[in-house]
Formats: C-alpha cells, structure tokens, sequence
C-alpha cells in the first residue's frame, strides 16, 4: 500500500496544532515514535514548557501476558501536570489501549486541566472509546500488520508497515 | 546443567543467585530499575503492574533493610504484600519449609520472597513451587543475596558509569558473607578488571581465588587506588570465637578510617549493606563523609527490587 509522505504529516499536525497551544501548554511523546514525533514538535512550534516523555511499559493492560521484554526508559514530567493543558503525541493511533496507559501513567504525576490527543496516523480499529482531535491522516491498515514512525540516519521520519509478531 | 533460574526460552524465572546469569540479563535488570527510579520521585509512587498479585515476603532470618525494602516495591507495583516472619529452630527444616510453602501456595501466593539461614533454601523452593510461581532469594546462609548484588552495581554503576575501568576493593569478613559473594559474581559478570578482596586469613574463604579476585590481607595495599570500597558487615556474634582477637584489633588492621580511605582515589566510593558497625569495620566520619554513598544504596535497593519483581511476574 501507498504510505503517506510522514514528514508533510508532521508539518501538517504542526499546522493545526499552532493555534491551540498556549505558553502553558506542554506536549508529552509516547515513547518511542511519539517521542521523536513529540521532539519536532515541539521545536516547531517553539514552546516554553520543557516536553515530556512517556515509557507506558509499566502501565500496559497486557502484561500478564507479555510481561515487560523490552527496554524501559524512564519516563520523563519537567512541568507541573496539576491544571495544565497537556497534548499526548502518538504515531499511530490504533486500538486507543496504548494512549489509554498513558493517561493512567499522567494521572499518577497530578490531575491535568485539558489532555488532548495528536497523532500522525489514525489507522482505525479502536478497542476503547479514544478519539483524537489533531490528526496528520486517516488510513486504512490491515489487522496483523504494523504501522510505525521510523527515521533513517538523518532524522528524516517515515512510516513503515510490517507484519506485527504474532501475539505470544 | 540448565540455570534453575532460567525458563525454557531464557528468561528469568526465579532469582536466586547472580552466579551464571548472563551480562545482558543484568543489564537489563539496572536499566528497568533506572526507571523505577522515576517513579519513586513523582507524586504517585505505585505503578498497577502487579495489581491483583500476591507477594509473601518468607523470613525464617531476621532482617529490617530488606524485608522493608522488598515490602515497599511490592506495594509500589501495587501487589498485595504479605509479611511472615518465621522462626526456625534447626530441627524443623526440609519438609516443614516445603508444607510452609504449599499452604501459602493454596493461599494463591504469586510470588515468594525468601529469607533462610541455610543456604540453598530458595532454590528448593523454586524447585517445589508451580510454574506461574516465582521465587527471589533474599539471602540464603552464605550463599548468595542477589538483590544485594543488584542494588550495589547499580549503586557503582549510577557513580562510576563504566565497569570496565574499575579496580573494587570488597573489605572484612568474607568468610561469611553472601552480599561479598553476590558482588563479586556480578563485577566480573559485568567486566570489572580488578575486583580485590581484604581481610585476615582467618575470615577469607578457602579458594576464593577461584571466583577472579585477588585477595589482600593488608588493607593499605587493598585500597591503594581503588575507585570503590566495599565495606562489609563484622557480625558481632563472631567476635567471640576464635577467628578473632577483638573488635578494637579488627578495626585497628581493617576499619575504614579517613587515612585508609586517603589511600584509595580521590573521588572514590564507599559502600555497606547495612547493618553498619561503627568503630568496628568503618569508621563514623567514613560513614557519614562525602564519599559514603551509603543511603543512596537503600533507596536504589527499591528500585532494583521493583525491576526484579515486574521482569520476574511478567515471565
């Protein structure tokens, strides 16, 4: 299938992002596309409130099964999340399960004012009732195959499809 | 012979000594406690990663540190915690441990956390208990205390960063200690090029050679350039025997004093596991000086302990 160019998707959720933001608004990546994604962001949109990084391994509703099996990164808060206006950046948005941990995870940090959600790609196939309000695009992506944010070795973003490892 | 500890695809089950487990597993253990780490610091200190389980911290020794410590990450990671401290009389080991066990196990016990004078007691139980069960050694006799082991890399690790460079001086009484033995398994693991063990003939185990240190019987010669001093633990009720003339001797030749410690590097470490003698092993201005990273230790210990816990209920 035709994947969209993820580099014109980054400047196009910048573009609606721009008027929404505040200089109290902080911006928090889902590691690890979201993060990348989150860092440009929050470059091009030149904002004040240091971005916040989230590892959601710790509040996975899939451990029992999965158990932890990769590297955990330290999740990363610099700013007061009581009160604040916090935007959650994810790659792809898929089943909602993932930006459903990392509300859980922020809520553990303080009670925020306003979340909302931007991604890049929104694939479809929801398994919670999460909607994201800034949006790069909306693709249709098979069951059983992967959509990521990738970089090649100058940063520059793509996205790639794989088949996704069979559930263990 | 196949690592009790390990599962069919590798990956850890129980922990129960450092001794054979691979670099990348340990690694891998520092680098989840490093975000544990993160975790302590926020508002809401727990994570809902072991909602629903149930952890019995199994002490047949007495012991606060750690039985705290593991009592505090369990409850961190949101596990129901259970705390039984059991006495032992040496004629009721072997089976009765086992019937311990079982009726715990009957009580839908997820995780066993094991204390015991004798060694190898939390490998038999690892042995004895059904696969979804998993079991952590707290220190075993003088055997091993692997989460010990754990926290005081991840102590050198968070100050000195690279293992590879690193000459580690382990003082007192080896003889008996299991957190000396743990420590020494995971340097080497990990490619420390010196690690140096200190003390009197009489409290050095036979052969400790064996395990890739070099023993010091001076203790001016031990820390001469050392980046990082272990101290280790003189237990009083061995003061009496015959191993030792006197507590004020052993300090004399082997307590950490701020002359002794003059002769290790400038920006070296000094570590204990607790609990501390002071004016027998180190000395209180050691202790309490810039180079102790003594409390440090202890609070890393909850984080190790809790990545320990998740990676073990997750396999």
């Amino acid at each position: 299938m035709n994947l969209p160019d993820a580099e014109a998707l980054c400047l196009d959720l910048a573009r609606l992002l721009r008027p929404e933001v505040t200089e109290s608004t902080a911006i928090v990546g889902i590691r690890t596309g979201g993060a990348w994604l989150a860092e440009r962001l929050h470059r091009e949109l030149a904002l004040v409130t240091p971005m916040g990084a989230l590892d959601i391994s710790f509040y996975r509703d899939d451990f029992d099964k999965a158990g932890l099996h990769h590297q955990v990164k330290p999740s990363q808060i610099p700013f007061e999340v009581n009160g604040r206006h916090i935007v959650v950046v994810d790659d792809v948005l898929y089943t909602g399960r993932t930006v459903r941990a990392a509300m859980n995870e922020l809520f553990d940090y303080g009670r925020p004012g306003k979340i909302e959600l931007a991604v890049l790609v929104d694939r479809g196939g929801r398994q919670l009732p999460i909607a994201a309000q800034y949006v790069g695009a909306t693709l249709h992506v098979p069951q059983g195959k992967l959509l990521r944010l990738a970089r090649d070795a100058k940063d520059k973003f793509f996205l790639r499809l794989s088949d996704a490892k069979p559930a263990a | 012979m196949r690592n009790p500890q390990l599962n069919d695809e590798g990956q850890l089950q129980h922990l129960l000594t450092i001794e054979g487990l691979p670099r990348e597993i340990l690694t891998y253990i520092l680098d989840t406690a490093a975000s544990f780490i993160g975790v302590t610091e926020r508002e809401v200190k727990k994570v809902p990663l072991l909602r629903g389980k149930s952890v019995f911290n199994l002490f047949f020794e007495p012991s606060t540190r750690t039985r705290t410590t593991f009592e505090i990450a369990a409850k961190r990671l949101s596990a129901d915690v259970i705390n039984l401290n059991i006495a032992v009389s040496s004629s009721t080991k072997g089976e009765t441990l086992l019937d311990t066990v079982d009726n715990l196990s009957a009580m839908y016990a997820d995780m066993f956390v094991v204390r015991h004078s004798s060694s190898g007691a939390a490998h038999l139980i690892a042995r004895h208990v059904a696969s979804h069960v998993h079991v952590i050694n707290a220190g075993d006799g003088r055997h091993a205390h692997p989460t010990q082991g754990l926290l005081d890399i991840y102590t050198i690790r968070h100050y000195k960063k690279d293992f590879t460079k690193l000459t580690v001086a382990i003082v007192g009484d080896v003889l008996h200690s299991r957190v000396a033995r743990s420590l020494i398994h995971a340097l080497t693991t990990l490619g420390t090029p010196e690690v140096r063990v200190v003390g009197p003939k009489t409290l050095m185990p036979a052969g400790v050679e064996q395990l890739g240190v070099k023993v010091f019987h001076d203790m001016r010669e031990g820390l001469a350039g050392c980046d990082v001093v272990m101290m280790l633990r003189l237990q009083n009720e061995r003061m009496k025997g015959p191993l030792l003339p006197s507590a004020q001797e052993f300090f004399k030749s082997y307590g950490l004093t701020p002359a002794k410690l003059a002769l290790a590097k400038t920006d070296a470490i000094v570590m204990h596991p607790g609990p501390m003698n002071r004016g027998v092993e180190i000395d209180s201005s050691v202790a309490d000086g810039p180079h102790s990273v003594i409390l440090p230790q202890v609070t890393f210990g909850i984080a190790v302990r809790m990545a320990v816990m998740s990676i073990l209920a997750g396999n």
